[in-house]
């Protein structure tokens, strides 16, 4: 019996959530076979990270490690990092030019589409040695990924059921990424975070658009948000993806920093409020948007902080996130140095995203010993409707409707 | 460079590190000049040419915020770092500015008791030694070994 039928989702349906979906350890197997590897789409890199022909970098999806490529005529592919022969990754250096990929252990060879193309030794050294003639080498070769890209995001599937990349998006994400990504981009660095905990508590603080206020009080507590900030949340029918996002509380005049400094005089905000200045580079007025596509993908607007964000699942209480910032090649200098600013909100150190990293690994302490309990997830009804409020969990519970169809539970 | 200079710049990093590690962290920005340029980055963002920091900031104001926000905002589990410092490598600025570059170690001890090696890498300052605040620094800029921080960077570097 596998470990998805073995156990039974609670009849209340996605309005809870059992404990045991973080610490049983059978089910996060099953979960790199159902979703990792089953009909998921999941993001690889963006476009940018591969700017030339003849380059590669790696990449992961769930924990198996994958080699993303563009090959001499520009076409992207993605493989996973496994040679045919002994199974040694094939790449070892995060990014490289290279014509074709040669395995460090053996120098058996491969074309960057990840296609088998030559044994060193095959027919031995002088007559001794080598494979038999009816040997075949490349019978068990590394998996290849369909590769599909929106607005400069590359996305791989496994799975030969994953629907094309646009319908599994829902039209709302998919406008919602073009959205962001409006130019070409130009990467401004990375870095990663471990997090102590499952990836679904990743995944689930990114859709929960409820603690955002309560968890993170920086805005709050220097005084930063003078309106009450109209957003909303829109849900794609498979429940996975979702976005969040709400009006930028000030125009990004003077005004604004004015109201900020008057603060800090009075003992509240900021005493360099510059720091958040928002220009509306989108021309819609909307100062953050957060979205995700299931099952790891985050891309992020942050006022003029722009970043992707995927996971590595390292081990059920052993997370990777991984954040590529970027701009669009075509900013000034004032608007990378305002981006590079504005980073400060985001990452391990973010003022605003700090607290993500720790969430998750609280909540992993708290129900370890607690499985068979359920978590109630009411906030907002129990449906997963698009909502003009973010005081809901509905796109928590996408996310569980979402998991539940991949897990058959 | 002679004697004096050095002893004077491993007094200023001596002191420094002792402010982070006795959670004297509003003493911190008093370290810099009024505009600075303080940023915690990484040795393969630096490697490629990219700009991005994990903390960034170019005046004692936005590092007096880092503080508050640290102080009145920011929620995260009670912790201590201890840093240990190698010698620094001088190198002669202009203006009476010297570039310090000091390798770095950072064990980060946790309420719990959890005590992991957190940070590795070096600082790469520009100090300035002439001035009635002097010696502090104008420039620090912190490279991490690791692209990899655990959980969450709160304290800074």
């Amino acid at each position: 019996m596998t470990a998805a039928a073995a156990r039974r989702w609670p009849a209340e349906g996605v309005a809870r959530v059992p404990y045991w979906v973080y610490s049983d350890r059978d089910l996060f197997e099953e979960e790199q076979e159902r979703i990792f590897r089953g009909a998921t789409w999941n993001f690889l890199c963006l476009g940018a990270e591969l700017p030339k022909p003849n380059s590669y970098r790696t990449s992961a999806v769930g924990a198996m490690p994958v080699v993303v490529t563009r090959d001499a005529e520009g076409k992207l592919h993605a493989f996973e990092n496994r040679c045919a022969h002994r199974g040694s990754l094939l790449c070892i250096n995060e990014r490289g030019e290279a014509r074709d990929i040669v395995c460090v252990y053996h120098n058996w060879s491969y074309d960057l589409a990840g296609n088998l193309t030559g044994v060193a030794f095959r027919k031995g050294m002088a007559g001794k040695g080598g494979m038999p003639p009816d040997a075949r080498p490349d019978e068990n070769p590394p998996r290849k990924l369909r590769v599909e890209t929106i607005g400069g995001l590359i996305f791989g599937t496994l799975s030969d059921k994953t629907p094309p990349l646009e319908e599994y998006l829902g039209p709302e994400i998919a406008k919602g990424i073009r959205r962001v990504m409006r130019a070409p981009v130009r990467v401004l660095g990375g870095y990663s975070q471990m997090l102590p905990s499952n990836w679904k508590l990743y995944m689930e603080n990114v859709k929960d658009s409820y603690h955002a206020s309560l968890l993170h009080t920086f805005f709050t507590t220097f005084r930063l948000n003078r309106l009450s900030q109209k957003g909303g949340l829109v849900i794609s029918e498979t429940g996975g993806n979702h976005i969040s996002y709400s009006l930028a509380a000030d125009t990004g005049g003077k005004e604004y920093e004015q109201a900020g400094m008057r603060a800090a005089q009075e003992g509240f905000g900021l005493e360099a409020p510059q720091m958040l200045h928002h220009v509306d580079e989108y021309g819609d007025g909307i100062g953050l948007q957060i979205l995700s596509v299931s099952p790891t993908f985050v891309l992020q607007q942050t006022r003029n902080s722009l970043a992707v964000r995927r996971l590595v699942t390292h081990g059920i209480e052993r997370t990777e996130l991984v954040w590529t910032i970027f701009g669009f090649a075509d900013d000034d200098e004032a608007m990378t140095e305002r981006r590079l600013q504005q980073a400060n909100l985001i990452g391990p150190a973010g003022y605003i995203s700090m607290e993500d990293g720790a969430a998750p690994g609280f909540v992993q302490r708290g129900v370890n010993t607690a499985a068979d309990v359920l978590s109630v997830v009411e906030m907002g009804g129990r449906g997963i409707k698009s909502e003009d409020t973010r005081v809901t969990e509905a796109s928590v519970r996408g996310f569980w409707t979402f998991y539940r169809a991949q897990m058959g539970l | 460079m002679n004697v004096e200079t050095t002893f004077k710049v491993q007094e200023l990093q001596a002191r420094y590190i002792q402010a982070l590690d006795g959670d004297k962290l509003e003493d911190w920005p008093n370290f810099f000049t009024e505009a600075c340029r303080y940023l915690v980055t990484t040795a393969d963002n630096l490697a490629q040419g990219m700009p991005l920091g994990m903390i960034y900031a170019t005046s004692r104001a936005m590092l007096r915020d880092r503080v508050r926000s640290l102080r009145e905002a920011n929620v995260y589990e009670a912790q201590r770092y201890r840093h240990m410092i190698g010698p620094p490598v001088l190198e002669e600025g202009e203006g009476g500015v010297v570039r310090a570059r000091t390798n770095f170690m950072v064990v980060r001890t946790m309420h719990t008791g959890e005590t992991l090696l957190f940070a590795t890498g070096v600082y790469d300052d520009r100090i300035v030694l002439e001035g009635s605040e002097a010696p502090c620094f104008k420039e620090k800029i912190v490279v991490l070994d690791s692209r990899q921080i655990d959980t969450l960077l709160a304290i800074p570097l």
